[in-house]
């Protein structure tokens, strides 16, 4: 019988990769997501498994890309400063089509900013982040519960679509505690034989994992593959969850931890009588563009609420295509907007036109 | 009443964030006590790392940068090149110079950069909350060596200065600690050393490390942290001046 | 209304040392045992060292918005400093739990039920300087009845790493003392 334990999300995350058959993880220290190097480093080992403190981010990622190329499930995990480091390994990792996958516990910048929870680096993690014509698959969990089940489905989409996925938290993620079941997990995926992986040309043709390609033509062949690949994603992996849209004169869209506290204030201005609901996209990229366009099929106000300064706000305009008015309410920098903050947003929306 | 201590003006006048007994804030004193004998406050420009001496800029009363983990020696070059005549010095951790920025310092002294280096070895990531260095000793117990540090798991401490005073663009290398008065009293002397050359404009990179206190991450009093460099740390890094081309 | 339903936000603070984390974990622990929604989250990083250490718990029977205490329903102060930065953001009608021991302070709010207990001198008393935090833990829940002390007793395994399992009977006893302080004084 499964039961509930008591855990961090860096702990519980850390936890859930290796449950998920994680071979070997590599990392570089840095505040909020300290602890998931720590438990690596004590229960790897024990394991069997590998565990490397790298000497810095850009190593990190390189070793993941080795670790990935000779076949293993691999992690990395960092926050915000050490995943700007990690961009070039990351295109490289979609050059060469190699499974990986990257948590961030977001923290505020730009530059060395703080240690408190941020949302701002949606456009880094949704855009490529790194040069050439690529995705990162991105979840974004809002609770410990979910960022464990996640863990599971990413080594596995990451395994399906030879993609990097990346988890983005944020410092509360990582550091809350929460109740917790460890062996709740998603279906497992039917996932292909890793026949490219280089594991010694034993009675095979040579593999070669590159991300070089000089003849006439040959880029755009590949880039065509990887963004067919993209397609099929975007075809079958959108996740998001939606209250109250039926009827909602508001509907307001949050992701991750501040979907928690937007649910909190729509839940609250319902019983004041305000027609509120929300959309929580739960992965950022493939984004649930269909699901909002259809939301916004019915004249009604659109209010993007983030932990940043507007990031998610180009996606959900792009999503409601002008059909509505999508407005914007967000802090940032270690600022969280609270709940009363954004029922406070929302009654001014509500107060009637005179 | 006859003073016979006093701060020295670089050296600001407010208590700093450091934890008790670590050895960031004499290193501070000591480089602030040599730019004002030096007289050279006006032309002195110091990096701070990401470190537990990010805040270094707070205390230190000279220009400062603070620049991000690791780099200080690549952004020391871009200063010294457009400044050659300004005083350059980074100011930079083991987990900074060692691991993160081991490619920054390496090339800093393949160029042969006219800069000064202070580095702080105190054998863990602080900052971060204690983690393994490169620096960290064998056997060492740390957040990311929970068994020790084992050299068949984790290789061995990494010898930078060792490393660097081999190549020929150092000038000046030389190690030393603060774990009593007479070995402070050497270091000051190492440190103004280190920046008189550059002053002349040797040809070379000059580095001091310091091999630095933290009672906190090495769960330690403060004194059991000065006599556990003596005792202990010391044999991993001998203190010695590995090179100095000035004397020939 | 819905807003009827349980949703205690607790904010317990202190200087670092003075065990302010391992009282959230326990008040954690407790709601989890107890089947309510629980999020705990601790002041992590730099602000550690040194200065002014906290945790927030919210207990709640439904799904819980945050872990970010703005506006708490409970403050357990442990530090003048603590004193000072949390008393002011009280809820209208909020509990404080004062540390009488170190917090001479005078309080200026008269819209909140204040319980003044010396938990340091408790802890002093079992020879256990540490358990002061127990004691808080004590007095809050002999005040607030949400959850039982004994069950505090009881969970205490769960959150104490096993080298301090030798400290449970000490800590036991804080928590007793802590909540028989309020019931002789507050009732
Ligand atoms: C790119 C990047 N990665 C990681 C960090 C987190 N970080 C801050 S300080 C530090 C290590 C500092 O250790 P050291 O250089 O030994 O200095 P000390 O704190 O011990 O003085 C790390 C890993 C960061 N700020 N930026």
């Amino acid at each position: 019988m499964s039961e509930k334990i008591l855990m961090c999300g860096n702990e519980a995350m850390a936890e859930a990769a290796i449950r998920a058959g994680m071979d070997a993880y590599f990392g570089y220290p840095i505040t909020p997501q300290n602890e998931v190097t720590a438990y690596m480093a004590r229960r790897m080992p024990e394991e069997g498994r590998v565990f490397v403190q790298s000497e810095s981010e850009i190593a990190a990622i390189n070793m993941v890309f080795g670790a990935s190329a000779v076949g293993a499930r691999t992690m990395t995990s960092s926050s915000s400063p050490g995943i700007s480091l990690m961009q070039e390994g990351i295109s490289y990792l979609a050059g060469a089509r190699l499974p990986a996958v990257v948590v961030n516990i977001m923290r505020g910048g730009p530059g060395l900013g703080n240690i408190a929870p941020s949302q701002s680096d949606y456009f880094q993690a949704t855009r490529g982040g790194g040069h050439g014509d690529y995705r990162t698959i991105v979840l974004a969990p809002a609770s410990v519960q979910e960022l464990v089940e996640m863990m599971y489905l990413a080594f596995d989409l990451a395994d399906l679509y030879r993609v990097t996925v990346v988890i983005l938290g944020d410092g509360f993620l990582g550091q809350m505690m929460e109740p917790v079941d460890l062996d709740k997990r998603p279906a497992p995926r039917d996932l292909p034989v890793k026949d490219w992986a280089l594991t010694g040309a034993d009675g095979r043709k040579q593999n070669i994992v590159r991300s070089l390609w000089l003849q006439d033509g040959v880029l755009e062949e590949i880039n065509l593959e990887l963004q067919a690949t993209y397609r099929q994603i975007e075809a079958n992996e959108v996740l998001c969850e939606h209250y109250g849209t039926e009827d909602a004169d508001f509907v307001l869209v949050s992701y991750g931890i501040m979907s928690r506290i937007v649910r909190s204030a729509v839940r609250k201005a319902r019983c004041e009588g305000i027609k509120a609901g929300w959309i929580r996209p739960i992965t950022l990229w493939p984004f649930p563009y269909e699901q909002i366009n259809a939301v916004a099929d019915e004249p009604r106000i659109f209010l993007t609420v983030e932990m940043s300064y507007g990031q998610m706000l180009d996606d959900v305009k792009l999503a409601v295509a002008g059909k509505c008015p999508v407005l914007f309410y967000g802090r940032a920098g270690g600022a969280v907007p609270t709940v009363e903050e954004v029922l406070g947003q929302i009654k001014k929306l509500a107060v009637p036109v005179a | 009443m006859q003073t016979i201590f006093e701060r020295t003006p670089t050296l600001k006048d407010c208590p700093t964030h450091y934890c008790p007994g670590c050895g960031h804030g004499i290193a501070h004193r000591l480089i602030s006590e040599v730019i004002d004998e030096l007289d050279i406050t006006s032309r002195t420009i110091g990096i701070a790392p990401v470190g537990c001496a990010v805040l270094a800029y707070n205390y230190l009363d000279v220009d400062m940068i603070e620049v991000a983990h690791g780099r200080a020696p690549a952004v020391a070059t871009g200063m010294k090149r457009v400044h050659p005549d300004k005083i350059i010095f980074s100011y930079q951790g083991d987990g900074d110079l060692a691991s993160i920025g081991a490619g920054e310092i390496l090339h800093a002294v393949h160029r042969a950069e006219h800069i000064t280096v202070i580095f702080i070895n105190n054998a863990v990531y602080g900052m971060t909350g204690g983690q393994m260095a490169p620096t960290t000793v064998e056997k060492q117990i740390t957040q990311t060596t929970p068994r020790g540090r084992d050299h068949n798991n984790e290789g061995f401490p990494l010898q930078v200065s060792e490393i660097l005073a081999v190549m020929p663009g150092t000038i000046y290398v030389e190690r030393c600690s603060v774990s009593n008065p007479g070995q402070v009293r050497h270091t000051k002397k190492s440190i103004k050393h280190a920046f008189e050359l550059q002053m002349k404009n040797a040809p070379g990179l000059s580095l001091v490390e310091i091999l630095s206190p933290c009672p906190t991450y090495w769960r330690m009093s403060p004194s059991q942290a000065m006599e556990w460099i003596e005792e202990v740390m010391v044999k991993s890094f001998p203190l010695c001046c590995l090179k100095d081309l000035s004397q020939s | 209304m819905i807003e009827t339903s349980l949703y205690e936000q607790v904010i317990i603070a202190g200087f670092g040392g003075q065990g302010v984390i391992l009282a959230g974990k326990l008040l954690a622990q407790m709601a989890m045992t107890a089947g309510h929604e629980v999020t705990y989250m601790p002041s992590y990083g730099a602000e550690v060292r040194g200065g002014t250490a906290n945790s927030m718990v919210v207990i709640a029977d439904e799904p819980i918005a945050a872990p970010l205490v703005t506006i708490p329903d409970v403050a357990i102060i442990l530090n003048a400093a603590s004193f000072h930065k949390f008393t002011p953001h009280l809820k209208t009608g909020g509990l404080l739990i004062l540390n009488s021991s170190m917090v001479q302070e005078t309080v200026e709010r008269d819209d909140i039920e204040v319980v003044a207990v010396p938990v340091d001198d408790i802890a002093n008393n079992l020879d256990s300087p540490r358990s002061a935090n127990m004691a808080a833990i004590g007095a809050y829940l002999q005040k607030h009845g949400l959850m039982n002390p004994d069950l505090a007793a009881q969970c205490l395994p769960d959150v104490l790493a096993q080298r301090y399992h030798k400290t449970i009977p000490v800590n036991t006893q804080a928590i007793q003392k802590g909540a028989e302080y309020v019931r002789e004084h507050y009732s």
